[in-house]
Parts: structure tokens; C-alpha cells; sequence
């Protein structure tokens, strides 16, 4: 079983996002960086997968060259082969991003056969454009169902399940495949302190990916003013009936 | 609806930061009685996200600096009564021979000041820490006291009795917008909140690395800077699992790699001082909306960390070797390093009121509460905190790039082996005597004093160690001969010979004058500073309960005008001590003259004949007598010259205006000539030179824990003029001490390998069985200075020793580097080992 994972290296940010001066970019100057839980768990599943029925973990990311932090980290916990599409800092938007991939896919599996199961985070954490999966499947010619929130792999079939209107959608699909997952899919391991030992010698395929001019321009990012709620105390017990009947009225819930 | 910032509210005091500092301040304050307390702190309780909230919360108990010793056991103390102490031995493990005689060092230290430890063999520390590998481990050095505590909890315990007494009030999520000042802007007179301003006259600043930002706010400067300490945690270790508690392994100090792993539940905590020194500006440390778990837990940098991984890797094989256990969490945490690694604490120099209470560990912060709350309440703390006064650091020590070089240099160190005499590199040189250049040319080695270069000796003077190869003693010992040269000898029994030239630049120099400057005076000195004009006064200074504060030369130049100087290292401490007790009236002012004035020493048998060959001013005996001063013409230059020696040899202190330093030492070199002058090095002149004299040094010597009688310097007979410390003085005086300070004399220095070795001071002195000698107010006995005596043929050593061990002839031991040697009471008291009748400085 050969899965390829791909993963997006974004900030960690806090309750509060600094934008810098020029509005363009997030401010990472004291930032860490990581992928999405989406991705941890994409990368977890991967591994759990081929511990159970053989074959390689690879980890694919498209970023500029610290991205490498985050293939590594992937590394340190069970993916075996590593592939960095290297760019120069620019911003790739979904359809280039998905092209990228697409070609160092058709590269890598000329040489060592086809992935049986690409997986993706379920969308991006910082531009949530929920569209790199759909787009790679869509030119790989293989199935995928996005949102996957429990996955069982047999050796030439998958059933994937999510959720969908409060109820569990199943489906069945062949391999190879592409699957887009969410977090709650399983609980991503801790990196140990071997792992992380031969993730640090790990060897990184490097490839150059073409940019290309996104069709959407961006504008620049704003922080959205945020007020912050009060919580008040309207009583206690008994006592504070009346006043919550006052307030259910006010809102208009009682007819 | 009123806003709360519109709310003014009064205190007795504002304590900002609620880490284990604040928290254990405000609590000591209650105690003292103080009522009317705020506590504010930016972050919410308990945990307000400084560097409280991701401590390691281990305690080892020893250090090499007394101060930091005791200000450890006081907080263990504390901790335990809270409750929140947890005994779990720890081990500092030697993978080198390096580190192994290091260990004996700190052995040493820790007889000295009472901790209890053993050296263990790497299957000893096995059968503790059963999952080390023993290949890598040389030698073990085991503290069985030492423990883990729970600072949040005590931090809150603490915060909670001071409320519960109605002392105090606690506004978490409260930011300090700014701390107004009086008019004449010297003293606090609000603080401005986001919860409102609050009118108070004392203000301590508690706030950790963030402590330059709440100073700056008043115009004050607090000397240190946030930096990285990497620390992961590992688990689940299966080990762990079925250990009850925190901890039940002792903690692993690997020295050598810079590194802890310490038992944290059913996790093992790593943390490393061995990457590259990571500084991060007061002013860059993120708010705590913007950081994703706290603003002092920063985004752990993986690169940093990895080059230790494969050490801990290789410590503990099976159990970090797991694949199962996972690194669960890794901060770059922040803490604070101050430029010479000591705490920033007392009351800013800049603004009356302001405190600062900063660079803490949790080992000290419970201690250095309860100290500095009994400084605030206008009590003596009981510990020494002198080396930690903020008052002490020079302008030049308060700069950004001073504090962040220094910080940079000592941080890979923590766990180095620092000698004692260990030089700095970064930010050198500094401060440049007048006369750099010349002792440039003679091979000066310098060392560096609060910022100044001094030559420590000469290289230049090395053919007299062919001329004084009978007296001179070679080192052979790797430890003692470091940052050491045989020439200071050489150079001492040339000065002793002839004469020789010591540049003193370093020398604090300030001025009290006005019709209110000999009360000053009078209130401060133990000595009478009611004396003739042209008198110099040799003084200590005392605090109330009758420790010594300080001990300095003051110089009468005119009926309403006093030249006080003192030694660099202490000297800005001394200028706020007299700054704090200038009249209110104005009638006294202080001028502070050291950039202004040099000192050359100009001292031997021949220094008169160099010094008349150089003067047509009346220099014999008759003429200028010893312990007087006055203004000489010297090759075209007025210099105030001044007959006193700490060498014990003839010859004078001469101040010279800054730029006319270099003519008058080229004066006087030349002059020399033909009298044998050389030029002379510090090492004689703070070591050899004074340690034949027996004379006492501050910090040494003279501390806030012995007395005038028990440093065998109090005088027949005791001013009538009140100063402060008078009434403990004549108490002390009423009683027989319990302890001397005594000299000592080596018998035998041959250690087990058959090399002569050599103290270098801080070493326990022991019975001839074996015992720790302590005093009966339980003070242990050291060795508080040690140095070669080139003229009397002997390595000499000063300790205070109890009055039972205090008898001349007496014989005793000290431990150095692990092994014991025997020794003799030389002396009981202050009389010279060298000239004891102190004819040479009078002849």
C-alpha cells in the first residue's frame, strides 16, 4: 500500500492575528509554524494504515524552503519518503498549487508506481479554499469524496464515511483514490524522540514547481473587529427567573 | 454605565506581576503588617502566563554564592510549610575528568554551606536513576534534598492568605499603563491602570521578563533580558506509570551536555541550556491574545533542540528510546538573565518608590519575597542581598547591548565550569584608564572590573621571576593556575623591594559638600569624620543591626567638603547608600567625580624617593605624615596626593584630573627608573599585597552577617556623634563574640597525586575529624579569602572561626576540590602576617 499525503506549512496563530504594515500577510514574526489538525490526521491515518497492511508513507508539501520543518515533523512520526516542492516564497493559489502536485505526482509514480491513496487535509487552515484535493483527483482521474471522518482500507478498495445533514454518508471506492479528511478521524501520536532522530537525516526529493498568476488577486487581509462579549449574571437560583423571563421576551423566543 | 478606568483608588503599595514573585511579596508584606496591597497582573489567575506558569519547578540547593544558597533554603523552606514540596533527590552527572573535579568543587560548596551530598560511582547513580546508561556517566554527585515544588499553588496559597488578611486586593486582567511621578519626577506617585489609576507611593515591580517595560514606564532601567530555555516533555514514559505523585526518581543535572531530565507525572521533562543563546526583546514578547499557549511559551524552535536530542538519547536509551513515548510538549520558554547573573532587586536608584524585584528562578522567589519585604518595611533583610542590589550596575551595564551581550555569553555557561576568575569577552574594553596604552606596552593582562580594564599583571614584568625564583611559588594545579601568573608574586617582591605603580582607575570617586556634609557624614561612619582638613579616615559603614554596608576612605578637603572613595565593584551601591541619606533640606549634595579623577597607588620603600624626585613639595615623613592628604604640584600637574596604603608598604594614593592621567604616570615611570618601580597589577594589590596585611575586604570579608568585633576591627573606643548601626555596635560590644576572623596558614599542600595545590577562598574549614565548623548563631565556617603571601613564604587564608577554634596554633583542615589539607591558626584578630608592628606604611 503506497499513500502519498499532502500537507500545507501555515502559521500557528493565537486568539489574536497581527496582519503586517503593507496588509498583505499574516505577521509570523514570533510565530511558529505548523499544518493543519486536518493534515496531522491525514498523515496519522497514513501511517496507521501502512502499519497494518505494509508499504510507504510519502509527504508531499508545496511551500518555500522551511517547509521542510514540516515534512520533517511528518517524518518524525512514521512518513518515509519526502517530497518538497520548493517555491520562492510566492503564493500559489489552488489551481496552481493542484497542477504542481499533479506533475511531481505523474513524475514520482512513473518511477515507483502508482500512490493506491492520495489523502489531503479537508481544506487549507489559513486560505480554506477547500478545493486542492477535488482539483488533484479531478486530474488524476480518480475518485475522491472529501470530509472523511473514518476510513477503512482493504487492498484493492476503501470505505470512507462523513458526516452529512446530522446523518453518516458511506462510500465505497476503488484504489487508487483520493480522499480529503477531517480532524476527529483518529488521535495524531506524539513524535518520539527516535522518531524525531530519523526524521533530522531524513532525505528531501526536491522539485521546482511553475508559478503561475492566480486568477483571483488578492486585495490584502484585514482582522475583523471582534467585540468582545460580556457575560452577565442575571441571579441565581429562583431569583433569576424573572429577569430570564424578561430576556426570553426582549428576544422575542416567547410567544 | 461607568467605566472601571474611571475609578481612582489609593494603596500602600502596588505589586505588579503575579508570577511566584509578586504573589510571595505581596503575602510577606501582609505579614509585616502592610494593609491596603494591589496585586495586578496583565494575564488572568492563577496562571497569568509568565514564566511562573512553565516552570521546571526543581530546587537544587547549592550554589557557590552564599547569597543565592540561602535565599534557595529559605524558599524550600517556604515551600515545604506550604505544602507543596516534594523531596526527590537529584544527581549532577560528570561524563568528563573536567567535570569530575568540578563536582569536588561543588562537593566542597556544598560542606560549606550544609547541604547534604555524596559522590556516587555511575553504578550508584544507576541503582537511583536505574535508567541511565552507566557508559556515559564518570562520576555522580548526589543532593538528597533536593525536590520539586509546585510554584503555581504556592504562588496562589500565598496570594490568598494575604487576602484573606484583608491586606490585599487582586486585579487579574489589569495592564499597567503607566506609573506617574511626583513633580521633581524622583519618586512614584500613581499607577495607571486599565482598571484604573491607583495613587500610591510604592510601587514593585515584579513582572519577570517583563520587567524593563513596566521600569521604563517610570524613567528607571532594569538590567536583564528575556532568553530562551528549550524544554520538551516526553511521555507516556511506561516507567511512570504506576509512580505515585510527581516524581519518585531524582532529578538528572547532565552537565556536561547542558541538559536536565526531570520526572514530570508519567512524562520526562528535557531541558536544554546547550543551544544557541535565543534573546528576545521585552518589547517583542507577544501579547497573550496573540500567543497560542502563553506569551513566555514561545513557538519551540525544532533545529535548536535536535543537536541534544541524541545525548538524552543516549543517557536514558530504554526510556526516551521508546517509541511509544512522544514528545507532548516543547516551548521555547522564556526567563530572564541579567547581565552578571545575580537578581535585580531593591529600589531603582532612579525613582524613590519603585522596586524592583526581577530575575528569579523559583528557587529563590519565595526567599527573595520575604528578604525584599523586610527591605521595604526599612528592615535588614535577614539574607545578604547586596550582591543582588540593583543599585550596583553602572550606566554603561544598563545599556541594551551590554545586557544582551552578557546574557548571550553566560547563557551557554550554566552549567559550565566557571572559574572564579573567569573573564568575559563580549563587550570589551569598556572603560579605558588614562594610561591603557602605556600598560598596553608593558604586557599588561587585563582583567576586567565593572567595565574598567585593569591590569591584573604584567607580562612585561616576567625576568623578575629568574630574580625571585627562591620566593616565587609555581603553580602546578590546572585549576588554581588559571587566570593566575607566578609574575604577581614576582611583582609583589619587587614592590616590596623597591616600589611599584598601580593604576586605580576603577576607583569610585564622589564628593559631599555644603554646610550639612560632615552630619552626613557623622551619620553614616562608624569612624569621626570630625577631623582636622588634609585627614584621610579609613570607615566602615554599617547597617542598623550592625553588619557592615560598606568599608571606604574618605578624605577631608575643606571644612564643608569630603573626597569619599571606594572600590568600583561596590561603588554605586555606596553612592545610593549616601544619595538615600542626603538631608532633605539641601544643605548636603553629593557629586559623583569618578569620570573626573584617576588613582595611581605609588607604593614601596622608595616611593618617597620617586615621588621627591618628581615634586618640590615637602613629601618626608615630617612633611606628610601618614593618613593625611593634600593637593601637590607633580611635573606640572596639581595632583591630590594622600598618604594611605592597602599594600602596607610607604607611599601614597595619587588623583590626578582624568586627562592628565597619562603625563603623571609617565612622570612618575620615568622617575621610578632609577628607584627600581615596576609597574604593579591588581593581583597584588587585591590579593597579595592585602592578604600579608590581613586586612579585610568588603564582600569578603566585611558582610551584613559579621561585626566590627568579630572582624577584630572595632576600636578602644566609640564616637559619641549617632550612626546608623550604633546601638547594635556597642551591643556587640558589650558581648563576647561568638566567632573570630582568623588567618591561616597551609601546613601542607600536597594533595593525593603528590601536586602541590593551592585554595583559591570559598572552602569549608573542618575539625581535625572531619566537621563542618559552625558557629553558635550557626554560621559555618569558610575560607572568605585566599592568596599567596610572597613575603612571608606562605599561602594564607582568612576564615571567621568559632571562638573555640579561635586560638592561635590551633590546628585544622579545608576541603579543596575534594580533598583535605591541614592548617593553621596563624592569627586571631587583625594583626599583619606581614610587618605587624605596620611600621613600612609609616616609615
Amino acid at each position: 500500500m503506497n499513500v502519498l499525503v499532502c500537507i500545507k506549512r501555515v502559521a500557528m496563530v493565537g486568539a489574536r492575528i497581527v496582519v503586517t504594515p503593507d496588509g498583505q500577510e499574516i505577521d509570523t514574526k514570533q510565530l511558529g509554524f505548523t499544518v493543519s489538525p486536518h493534515e496531522e490526521c491525514a498523515v496519522e491515518e497514513a501511517v496507521r494504515i501502512v502499519e497494518r497492511l505494509g508499504g510507504t508513507v510519502s509527504v508531499l508539501t508545496l511551500g518555500p524552503s522551511e517547509a521542510s520543518e514540516q515534512l520533517r515533523d511528518a517524518a518524525a512520526i512514521g512518513a518515509t519518503h519526502l517530497v518538497h516542492l520548493k517555491t520562492d516564497g510566492r503564493e500559489f493559489d489552488p489551481i496552481a498549487t493542484a497542477q504542481a502536485i499533479v506533475e511531481v505526482v505523474h513524475q514520482l509514480e512513473a518511477v515507483s508506481g502508482t500512490y493506491d491513496l492520495i489523502l489531503f487535509g479537508n481544506e487549507a487552515p489559513d486560505t480554506g479554499d477547500y478545493q486542492v484535493g477535488i482539483r488533484v483527483a479531478h486530474s488524476l482521474d480518480r475518485p475522491c469524496v472529501t470530509g472523511v471522518k473514518n476510513l477503512e482500507v482493504a487492498e484493492t478498495s476503501a470505505r470512507a464515511r462523513r458526516e452529512f445533514r446530522g446523518g453518516d454518508e458511506l462510500f465505497e471506492l476503488d484504489l487508487p483514490c483520493v480522499l480529503t479528511v477531517k480532524e476527529g478521524i483518529n488521535l495524531p501520536r506524539y513524535p518520539s524522540l527516535p522518531g524525531r532522530m530519523r526524521a533530522k537525516k531524513a532525505v528531501i526529493e526536491e522539485f521546482e514547481p511553475v508559478w503561475q498568476a492566480s486568477l483571483v488577486v488578492k486585495e490584502g487581509l484585514r482582522v475583523p473587529n471582534v467585540t468582545r462579549e460580556r457575560a452577565e449574571i442575571l441571579g441565581t437560583g429562583v431569583d433569576a427567573v424573572p429577569a430570564l423571563l424578561a430576556l426570553l421576551e426582549q428576544i422575542g423566543v416567547l410567544s | 454605565m461607568t467605566s472601571m478606568s474611571d475609578t481612582t483608588s489609593r494603596a500602600r503599595a502596588v505589586i505588579v506581576g503575579a508570577g511566584i514573585v509578586g504573589n510571595s511579596l505581596a503575602c510577606h508584606l501582609a505579614r509585616l503588617g502592610w494593609r491596603d496591597l494591589i496585586l495586578a497582573d496583565k494575564g488572568p489567575m492563577p496562571n497569568p502566563g509568565g514564566s511562573t506558569g512553565h516552570a521546571s519547578n526543581f530546587i537544587f540547593p547549592v550554589d557557590y554564592s552564599k547569597m543565592m544558597t540561602q535565599l534557595t533554603d529559605d524558599s524550600t523552606r517556604q515551600y515545604k510549610e506550604l505544602g507543596v514540596f516534594t523531596e526527590s533527590g537529584g544527581i549532577e552527572i560528570a561524563r568528563t575528568d573536567n567535570r569530575r573535579q568540578e563536582l569536588r568543587r561543588r562537593a566542597s560548596a556544598a560542606t560549606a554551606w550544609g547541604v547534604p551530598h555524596r559522590l556516587l560511582s555511575p553504578e550508584e547513580v544507576q541503582e537511583l536513576v536505574p535508567y541511565v546508561d552507566t557508559e556515559f556517566i564518570m562520576e555522580g554527585l548526589y543532593f538528597p534534598t533536593v525536590g520539586v515544588v509546585d510554584s503555581l499553588r504556592a504562588g496562589t496559597l500565598m496570594r490568598e492568605e494575604a487576602q484573606a488578611s484583608g491586606a490585599l486586593e487582586v486585579r487579574a486582567n489589569t495592564e499597567i499603563l503607566g506609573i506617574d511621578l511626583s513633580e521633581d519626577l524622583k519618586s512614584v506617585r500613581a499607577v495607571r491602570t486599565s482598571s484604573g489609576t491607583i495613587e500610591t507611593e510604592v510601587v514593585a515591580i515584579c513582572c519577570g521578563v517583563w520587567s524593563p517595560r513596566i521600569a521604563q514606564m517610570a524613567g528607571a532601567s532594569i538590567p536583564l533580558t528575556p532568553i530562551v530555555h528549550q524544554m520538551i516533555s516526553v511521555g507516556p514514559i511506561e516507567l511512570f506509570a504506576d509512580t505515585l505523585g510527581e516524581i519518585s526518581y531524582p532529578i538528572i543535572r547532565d552537565m556536561d551536555t547542558n541538559m536536565y531530565e526531570r520526572q514530570h507525572g508519567g512524562d520526562m521533562e528535557v531541558g536544554s541550556y546547550a543551544h544557541r543563546p535565543i534573546i528576545v526583546r521585552p518589547d517583542e514578547i507577544p501579547s497573550i491574545e496573540q500567543s497560542v499557549l502563553s506569551p513566555t511559551e514561545m513557538p519551540f524552535t525544532q533545529e535548536d533542540f535536535d543537536p541534544q536530542l541524541e545525548e538524552a538519547l543516549e543517557l536514558m536509551p530504554s526510556l526516551l528510546g521508546n517509541e511509544k513515548a512522544g514528545v507532548r510538549y516543547a516551548i521555547n520558554g522564556l526567563i530572564s538573565m541579567t547581565p552578571d547573573g545575580h537578581p535585580v532587586l531593591g529600589e531603582t536608584p532612579e525613582v524613590k518608590g519603585l522596586w524592583s524585584v526581577a530575575a528569579s528562578w523559583i528557587k529563590e522567589g519565595p526567599g527573595i519575597a520575604r528578604a525584599v519585604a523586610q527591605w521595604m518595611n526599612g528592615d535588614v533583610p535577614d539574607i545578604d542581598l547586596h550582591e543582588a542590589d540593583i543599585a550596583r550596575f553602572y550606566p554603561h551595564q544598563r545599556t541594551r547591548d551590554h545586557v544582551t551581550a552578557r546574557a548571550r555569553e553566560s547563557f551557554n555557561k550554566m552549567y559550565g565550569i566557571v572559574h572564579p576568575m573567569e573573564q568575559w569577552e563580549s563587550q570589551r574594553p569598556t572603560r579605558r584608564s588614562p594610561v591603557f596604552e602605556q600598560e598596553w606596552g608593558l604586557g599588561a593582562v587585563f582583567f576586567e572590573t565593572v567595565g574598567w580594564e585593569r591590569p591584573y599583571w604584567y607580562d612585561g614584568n616576567d625576568e623578575l621571576l629568574e630574580k625571585y625564583s627562591d620566593q616565587v611559588v609555581v603553580r602546578n594545579g590546572e585549576w588554581e593556575s588559571r587566570w593566575w601568573s607566578p609574575i604577581i608574586s614576582a611583582e609583589h617582591l619587587a614592590m616590596r623591594e623597591h616600589c611599584g605603580l598601580v593604576d586605580l582607575s576603577a576607583f569610585v570617586v564622589f564628593d559631599i559638600t555644603g554646610p550639612g556634609a560632615l552630619d552626613v557624614l557623622q551619620a553614616l561612619c562608624v569612624a569621626q569624620m570630625n577631623v582636622a582638613v588634609g585627614r584621610v579616615i579609613y570607615t566602615s559603614l554599617l547597617d542598623e543591626r550592625g553588619g557592615f554596608k560598606s568599608d571606604l576612605t574618605i578624605m577631608r578637603l575643606g571644612t564643608q567638603w569630603f573626597r569619599v572613595v571606594t572600590g568600583g565593584s561596590t561603588g554605586m551601591t555606596e553612592k545610593k547608600w549616601f544619595a538615600d541619606h542626603l538631608p532633605e533640606d539641601g544643605s548636603a549634595q553629593l557629586s559623583d567625580l569618578t569620570s573626573a579623577w584617576t588613582t595611581f597607588g605609588l607604593w614601596g620603600p622608595r616611593a618617597r624617593d620617586v615621588l621627591q624626585a618628581c615634586t618640590d613639595d615637602d613629601v618626608t615623613n615630617e612633611g606628610f605624615a601618614f593618613g593625611t592628604c593634600r593637593t601637590i604640584e607633580l611635573g606640572g600637574v596639581r595632583v591630590l596626593a594622600s598618604r594611605i596604603s592597602y599594600v602596607g608598604e610607604l607611599g601614597w594614593e595619587i588623583y590626578v584630573p582624568i586627562e592628565e592621567g597619562a603625563i603623571v604616570w609617565d612622570t612618575l615611570f620615568q622617575a621610578g627608573q632609577e628607584h627600581g618601580l615596576i609597574p604593579v597589577g591588581i593581583g597584588v594589590y587585591a590579593t597579595t599585597g592585602r592578604l600579608e596585611k590581613g586586612y579585610r575586604a568588603f564582600g569578603n570579608e566585611l558582610t551584613a552577617d559579621y561585626n566590627l568585633v568579630e572582624a577584630g576591627m572595632a576600636r578602644p573606643t566609640v564616637k559619641k556623634a549617632n550612626f546608623v548601626g550604633r546601638e547594635a555596635y556597642l551591643a556587640q560590644r558589650e558581648q563576647d563574640p561568638v566567632a573570630r576572623l582568623c588567618t591561616l596558614t597551609v601546613d601542607d599542600h600536597r594533595s593525593s597525586s603528590g601536586t602541590l595545590r593551592y585554595m583559591l577562598g570559598g572552602e569549608p574549614v573542618l575539625s581535625l575529624d572531619g566537621e563542618l565548623l559552625v558557629d553558635e548563631k550557626g554560621r559555618p565556617s569558610y575560607v572568605t579569602s585566599a592568596g599567596s603571601g610572597p613575603s612571608v613564604g606562605q599561602h594564607i587564608l582568612l576564615a571567621y572561626l568559632p571562638v573555640a577554634n579561635a586560638q592561635q596554633g590551633t590546628k585544622l583542615q579545608v576541603e579543596y576540590l575534594g580533598e583535605r589539607y591541614p592548617v593553621t591558626v596563624a592569627i586571631v584578630g587583625s594583626t599583619p602576617l606581614f610587618d605587624p608592628e605596620n611600621e613600612r606604611v609609616r616609615s
